[in-house]
């Protein structure tokens, strides 16, 4: 059997403050994958990442990149990755190709190596007319888009990105979506991911872990994953206002404002039979949309089920505490 | 890495340093010309004419060695300090962190780095001391080894107290308030022959003293101190610091939480 691209057995993290950043998890990514780590703020996905790609230092735990254990060879290891943080960390004042020969030299890729290689990420990703002028007059989404470029020029199998479409507009996501499902497709890069949003993750990555409080709450495919979500809440827009919600037999609604309604629809129900009642009590639905992306109604819940669960336990922990 | 690769990232390395120093020239190659310049006429020719002889020179000549190794010593320490202060502060330090470029390498490509500027500005101020005095080198091999020693002994001091930064004052702290007393109290503008016995002694624990020396020994060929002595304590030194920021590195310290 092939080793995964990355494999993670009880990693923990307690920082100086004594703050448990992770309490021992455990991961497998296989090769190949589009992976998504998803969790709230503060939950230990970029610590996680960070100790993977060696910019902070593990407390216990195992780490092995296609079977490559960190604690042994991590000069082999790190060859194998390309890493492309959440906050810009290449320096503003130089031109944008010598950021990237820089890297590749960094990995010992000669220059003769390197500029074909550079060269063709440089038009890949749009930067080739910036390629001569200093980094910090790129955009926001350039900047982005030179960290992933820089990631890429020694060829590494796996691909980690920390929350790479951060602050970059729709146009500009959905362009460099389409770039990281070909790497993933056609180059075979392993890719994995963070990031808030949920939509991005449903859309691009096959298998998904989702992170709270330092643990690993739900590792599944997120075909696995959109099977167990209950409700969906659909939003409704109504050709002519209405005074209340309506009464709908065996549906949640609400009204949202004067021309649109919302709808829950639990799993087994049908739109159908919605419409049906909506139109018996005369009201003409112009168009709808789901009030949130599926993934993010699902993440919410399990975050809050999972805090829920903890809570008693920190509150029993402050009582034998005091 | 094979040592081809190794060689590839050091001269990358070592490459984007001196890249850096050249770009913001008027920042770090033309202030130490203009500023030796001004020493040159100030205390060499001017008051330099009054105080007459000093070791059997004149006060220009006397000079000239240790306000070249006031050069090398200041610019060695600050580009390191600086340049690798501020790959921590805008995080590109990471960038060398996730590649497999072993520690040593990258503390050797900033140290090189750091000894180009100031064996660069060593040598700038040389040529700018021809226009005041003619300087007859008496033992090259000791002038270029102190020199050199000195640039790497400097270079890895900047990369330490780079480290141990947390903010672009800590890196003012060192060469404002010890290494520029220290060179001033070195025997650049004097011979401490001149001093009472207790400020000889007291002295004599500058390090600064025994480099600015033995340079000026590379040159003129006068030294107050040991010159042997000398070459050996800078070397011990050179390899102690270098152990020692090289653990930091391992470590982490400053650069991984």
């Amino acid at each position: 059997m092939a080793e995964p691209a990355l494999s993670i057995r009880g990693l923990t993290k307690v920082y100086g403050n004594g703050f448990h950043a992770l309490k021992g998890i455990d991961l497998d990514v296989p090769e190949g994958d589009f992976f998504a780590l998803l969790g709230p703020n503060g939950a230990g996905k970029s610590t996680t990442l960070g100790i993977v790609c060696s910019l902070v230092q593990k407390t216990a735990g195992k780490v092995s990149i296609y079977g490559i254990d960190i604690d042994r060879d991590f000069a082999k290891a790190k060859y194998q990755m390309g890493v492309v943080p959440q906050e810009f960390n290449f320096s503003q004042f130089e031109k944008v190709e010598d950021i990237i020969l820089a890297q590749a030299g960094y990995y010992g890729m000669s220059l003769r190596e390197a500029k074909p290689r550079c060269d063709r990420l440089l038009e890949d990703l749009g930067l080739w007319d910036k390629r001569n002028g200093p980094a910090r007059m790129l955009s926001g989404g350039m900047k982005r888009r030179l960290m992933i470029a820089r990631a890429l020029i020694h060829r590494p199998r796996l691909l980690i990105l920390d929350e790479p479409t951060a602050g970059v507009d729709i146009e500009l996501r959905r362009s460099m979506w389409q770039y990281m499902r070909r790497i993933n497709r056609e180059e075979g890069t392993t890719i994995i991911l963070t990031t808030h949003y949920l939509e991005e993750a449903e859309s691009l990555c096959r298998n998904i872990a989702i992170i709270n409080n330092g643990e690993i709450v739900k590792n599944t495919s997120v075909r696995d994953l959109l099977t167990e979500l209950d409700t969906e809440t659909f939003l409704l827009d109504l050709a002519r206002p209405v005074d209340a919600a309506p009464a709908l037999e065996g549906f949640e609604v609400e009204r949202v404002e004067a021309s649109q309604l919302s709808l829950g629809l639990r799993k087994g129900q049908r739109l159908n039979d919605a419409f049906a009642q909506l139109s018996a009590q005369g009201i003409e639905i112009v168009s709808m949309r789901n009030r949130a992306n599926r993934l993010e109604e699902l993440f919410v819940s399990m975050v809050e089920n999972d805090n829920a669960a903890s809570r008693p336990a920190k509150l029993a922990d402050e009582e034998v505490a005091k | 890495m094979n040592p081809r690769q190794i060689l590839v990232s050091l001269w990358t390395l070592v490459v984007k340093e001196v890249r850096r120093f050249t770009r913001i020239w008027p920042q770090t190659l033309l202030p130490p010309s203009i500023t030796m310049t001004m020493y040159f006429i100030i205390f060499g020719n001017l008051i330099g004419s009054r105080i007459g002889e000093m070791d059997g020179f004149s006060y220009m000549a006397y000079i000239v060695p240790g306000l070249i190794m006031m050069s090398v010593i200041t610019n060695s320490y600050s580009n390191v300090a600086s340049s690798f202060f501020s790959n921590k502060f805008q995080r590109s330090v990471e960038e060398m962190m996730v590649s497999p470029m072993p520690n040593w390498v990258i503390l050797a490509g900033f140290v090189l780095g750091g000894m180009a500027r100031g064996l660069g500005v060593g040598l700038i101020v040389t040529v700018v001391s021809f226009f005041f005095t003619d300087l007859s080198i008496h033992h090259p091999l000791v002038m270029l080894g102190v020199v050199i020693m000195t640039a790497a002994l400097f270079s890895i001091g900047g990369f330490v107290n780079a480290l141990l930064a947390h903010k672009f004052d800590d890196i003012s702290i060192v060469p404002i308030f010890v290494l520029t007393p220290l060179t001033y109290l070195g025997g650049v503008f004097y011979s401490i022959d001149m001093l009472p016995e207790f400020w000889q002694g007291v002295s004599m624990i500058n390090p600064i003293l025994y480099m600015v020396n033995a340079f000026r020994y590379g040159i003129l060929g006068v030294s107050d101190i040991p010159v042997a002595g000398a070459l050996v304590a800078i070397a011990v030194f050179i390899a102690a610091f270098f152990a020692l920021a090289l653990w930091m590195l391992e470590r982490g310290k400053g650069i991984r939480s």
